[in-house]
């Protein structure tokens, strides 16, 4: 299986452990992904104006790139690179009206692109597409016993339209991780929002969102959380340590990204994860698991 | 809503009420008031004017006080009241119209050094251009 592979601004930086996991799970299961020779910034928020077409350059000439790749998919580890980009396609194809316009506007890419030509694919559901027995297969610590919480965020459940499962009621991350061997611990806060940006402007958001998810997670008896979105995973991480500044009560959970966790259940060098990135030390739990 | 603004043919008919549906595309007549967008909305105790009155607002042409509310920039975009809404009234839309009404406005939103510098140090990326993108400062 051969495809593209975009990374997006925050996977080459604060979320390397992300990068690093997902490309060495995926080498793993036998998937090798080329990244783009050159990409942009998609935008990280989708516009979601109707007028505006200039908000749609960006994600597309990272689209037309990929075209160029001859790769039919194009990964997209980061959830907000996947939603942005997967949702300009859907803004865009079968309008050669607002193509054409888009097209006036690029001057360096000369392929044309038409919208349909290549599907982003978010790594859950390349999981599943490589097989969930063939994952099974993979882990060698069958036995960790560990309890974890999945936590989806927004960015791969809306809007419907680029959905990778249910909106209301998603199954794919517990899927994957049963196959993996784990307990799933399902929490009602797993579908909600985190507070996203809004930490830059309105912190006290994210640390009310942080409290309820994290609180939900460890009342449901989760040792572990984990999740996709590099910024889910700022606000998730990080801020649990200021909120327990202000109240000594309020019991952390370590945060890890999806990958990270299936790649020490394979067995996977443990220097891919870099775990000074991480602001509640997950050692501890990982050690007294078995997995480190 | 303000309670000492009258309700009249002229306000609903205004051209920022077309300008909203120019922005956002979303039918707001469509929506009768069932309240599915504030319930699920995660950030609706931070507002001060929840989202189905953000769109009975709209349908009545309180665009000014609207975009003097704090609610367009409460809003994180998440998209819940858009899934929730039996109407397939897209609230989400219509709070990106709202802001882009003054940010189309005011090109002058986002500066930096207006961010605690701790803080700063420590966003990610995507973080900071996805407020920028979306609010001002």
């Amino acid at each position: 299986m051969q495809l593209s592979y975009y990374p997006g601004c925050t996977l080459k930086t604060d979320a390397k452990n992300f990068e690093k996991s997902a490309l060495a799970v995926l080498e793993h299961l036998g998937v090798s992904v080329d990244e783009l020779a050159d990409w942009y910034c998609c935008g990280v928020c989708f516009s979601q104006t109707r007028d505006n077409l200039m908000q749609q350059i960006a994600p597309v000439r990272t689209l037309v790139k990929a075209k160029e790749s001859g790769n039919r998919q194009l990964l997209a580890l980061c959830t907000m690179c996947y939603n942005t980009l997967k949702r300009s396609i859907e803004f865009i194809k079968d309008d050669a009206e607002k193509m054409e316009t888009i097209h006036q506007f690029m001057d360096l890419e000369t392929t044309q692109f038409y919208g349909n030509e290549v599907d982003v694919v978010d790594i859950l559901t390349l999981i599943k597409q490589i097989g969930l027995e063939k994952l099974k297969n993979s882990i060698v610590k069958t036995d960790a016993g560990l309890k974890i919480a999945s936590y989806y965020g927004c960015m791969l459940l809306r809007p419907k339209e680029i959905a990778i499962d249910s909106p209301d009621d998603p199954v794919i991350m517990e899927e994957i991780l049963a196959s993996a061997g784990c307990e799933n611990v399902y929490f009602p806060f797993r579908t909600e929002c985190c507070g996203s940006y809004q930490i830059v402007n309105e912190p006290e958001i994210v640390k009310d969102r942080t409290r309820k998810i994290v609180g939900s997670a460890v009342k449901n008896g989760a040792d572990l959380m984990v999740m996709l979105c590099p910024l889910c995973y700022f606000n998730l991480d990080e801020i649990q340590q200021d909120i327990q500044k202000e109240d000594k009560s309020f019991q952390t959970i370590p945060v890890l990204y999806i990958t990270q966790l299936l790649a020490l259940l394979m067995g996977l060098k443990p220097d891919i994860h870099d775990f000074s990135l991480h602001s509640i030390d997950p050692r501890p739990v990982l050690k007294m698991k078995g997995l480190l | 809503m303000t309670k000492n603004k009258q309700i009249s043919s002229h306000r609903i008919s205004s051209e920022d009420v077309d300008q909203l549906k120019d922005i956002s595309g979303v039918n707001v007549y469509a929506c009768y008031q069932c309240g599915n967008c504030s319930s699920a909305c995660p950030a609706v105790e931070f507002m001060d004017i929840p989202p189905h009155q953000v769109i009975r607002m709209v349908q009545l042409g309180f665009i000014d006080e609207l975009v003097k509310s704090e609610t367009p920039w409460i809003c994180a975009a998440c998209i819940t009241c858009t899934v929730k809404c039996p109407r397939g009234v897209d609230i989400a839309r219509v709070m990106e119209g709202l802001r882009q009404l003054v940010l189309r406005s005011d090109f002058e939103h986002g500066n930096l050094c207006d961010i605690d510098e701790k803080l700063r140090k420590k966003l990610p990326q995507i973080a900071l251009i996805g407020n920028f993108r979306k609010t001002i400062l």
